[in-house]
């Protein structure tokens, strides 16, 4: 199979989009993404975009942009489906559909007022088994992190620890929303949400957006950019299994076995790590689904910096995350994949740089743990 | 559309929802394969047969989650996986929760009406 590249990446540098309005804000990214690969619009022909996008799958955004494609994909699996969409452009190019991929994420709910990410319901099967309870995103995670703690014995000050590596790394950040350095006393002395999450268990909401580009090889090799390939990706659905139900483990299990088998490596091969983070739980859960640590282990890997780039084993979201950094349309993967290509090209902030960094994976969840969730893991080499 | 309308459109459970109506609570089991399974649907999503029947359940479950929200003068708000004595695990609500509730507690169904209208199944401490 031919590879695919990513060639260009950027992330809008607002935090809150007031007078810019969604589809504008799709494009700012999209023409940021091209303008950092060294292409146009005119290159374009391949979009991708999820549910964030206003309008039916790719149509209106195509007409807003004015753009002609003769390949498209509206996958969505909520957060993760940006890297979902990373391994179907790859796809798409390896099979000859297009040339030139542009995948775009926006949101606004900070300007627009929405507070937090809960859902109205929707006419699904699901939906009157869950909707009359009206579990709160925070309540749902908050299930997930009771339940590993009960069979792991994982402590709140564990969990604190993803939130401390995370604001280490946004304290270099001037896009960061939140750049203070935080302690394990700072986050489990929070206010409690819902226990056993406290505030600082959570990610920030904000607006903003992202894009990337990704093109063929040889379209890759006119380009000025670091040669950065998708050398493997896996996704795949966790729900409730008919009502058997294990909270404590994701569909990052299947994904991501299956890239690292497609990429030929294994987890102590990777040198950076961007990993949806949601929650501080939503880390811990992957970082063992993903094989970074025994299913059970997530604390103690966690704890005491091990994620804090120059200082422990796994240097992870080193622009902040969505816990510090940026959530925007409460979907945090199109900047996991956008951070995890800066460290590749040693782009990253000089502070938190991954010294030789050639092998990085980036991971999302999205929808919802203790529901509905997609899992989506790509695998990025720098050559 | 309010909850009422989500449940017919979503006509697979009526069975459920018209027990629940009267304060009685139903499981769905396939009879070709012999499970029990929530959400309840039409087809077994272990079998795929179209065989599922709904059959009264003891009501009787244990805490398998839980995550709980204190809000000044208020009672303990407390949603919660259940893992029923008929073995599915669902979603639910602890109702007239202690501060001490906890993972493993037993628990006994009750219900309540939702101001949409429809009537659910939520769940109280049970320890004797």
């Amino acid at each position: 199979m031919s590879a695919a590249y990513i060639m260009g990446a950027y992330e809008h540098p607002t935090r809150k989009a007031e007078g810019i309005s969604v589809a504008q804000l799709h494009m700012q990214s999209a023409a940021g993404a091209l303008a950092d690969a060294g292409l146009s619009f005119d290159d374009v022909d391949g979009y991708f975009c999820a549910g964030d996008a206003p309008g039916l799958g790719p149509m209106s955004m195509l007409e807003y942009m004015n753009l002609d494609v003769h390949h498209f994909d509206s996958t969505d699996s909520g957060g993760s489906a940006y890297l979902v969409h990373v391994a179907h452009a790859a796809q798409a190019i390896a099979s000859g559909k297009c040339n030139v991929a542009l995948i775009t994420l926006a949101g606004r709910p900070r300007a627009a007022g929405m507070k937090s990410a809960k859902m109205p319901p929707a006419p699904t099967p699901d939906t009157p088994f869950e909707a009359p309870y009206s579990p709160s995103v925070v309540e749902m995670y908050g299930m997930v992190a009771a339940r590993h703690m009960h069979e792991f014995g994982t402590t709140r000050e564990q969990l604190a620890w993803i939130k401390v590596a995370a604001s280490h790394h946004a304290q270099h950040n001037e896009h960061a929303m939140l750049r203070k350095v935080v302690t394990v006393e700072d986050v489990v002395n929070s206010p409690l949400v819902s226990a056993p999450l406290h505030r600082l268990d959570c990610c920030v909401v904000s607006d903003g957006g992202g894009a990337l580009v990704m093109t063929s090889e040889s379209v890759a090799k006119s380009l000025a950019r670091p040669l950065v390939k998708l050398r493997g990706a896996g996704e795949a659905v966790g729900h409730a299994n008919g009502g058997r139900v294990d909270l404590t483990t994701s569909a990052a299990n299947v994904s991501g076995p299956r890239a690292f088998a497609e990429a030929g490596i294994t987890p102590g091969d990777i040198k950076y790590a961007s990993i949806y983070d949601s929650f501080t739980i939503t880390v811990l859960v992957a970082l063992e689904d993903l094989g970074f640590c025994e299913k059970g282990k997530g604390g103690a890997f966690v704890a005491d910096g091990n994620l804090i780039s120059g200082q422990g084993k796994l240097p992870f979201n080193t622009d902040g995350g969505g816990l510090c950094n940026n959530h925007p349309s409460n979907r945090g993967g199109m900047t996991k994949v956008i951070e995890a290509v800066r460290q590749l090209r040693g782009e990253a902030h000089p502070a938190v740089q991954v010294q030789n960094c050639d092998l990085a994976l980036a991971h999302g969840t999205g929808g919802s743990l203790a529901t509905r969730h997609g899992s989506a893991t790509v695998i990025l080499e720098r050559l | 559309m309010d909850l009422s309308d989500l449940a017919q459109a979503n006509f697979d459970a009526q069975p459920y929802w018209d027990a629940t109506a009267k304060g009685e609570f139903v499981v769905a089991r396939c009879t070709t394969c012999g499970e029990a399974h929530h959400y309840p649907r039409a087809v077994c999503p272990f079998c795929r047969a179209e065989t599922v029947t709904f059959e009264p359940a003891s009501g009787k479950g244990e805490i398998y989650s839980l995550a709980i929200t204190r809000m000044p003068d208020k009672p303990l708000r407390v949603v919660a996986y259940v893992t029923l004595a008929e073995g599915p695990t669902m979603m639910t609500k602890i109702i007239d929760a202690p501060d001490d509730v906890a993972i493993g507690d037993p628990v006994r169904v009750d219900f309540q009406t939702h101001p949409e209208g429809l009537t659910v199944p939520v769940f109280r401490l049970d320890r004797n």
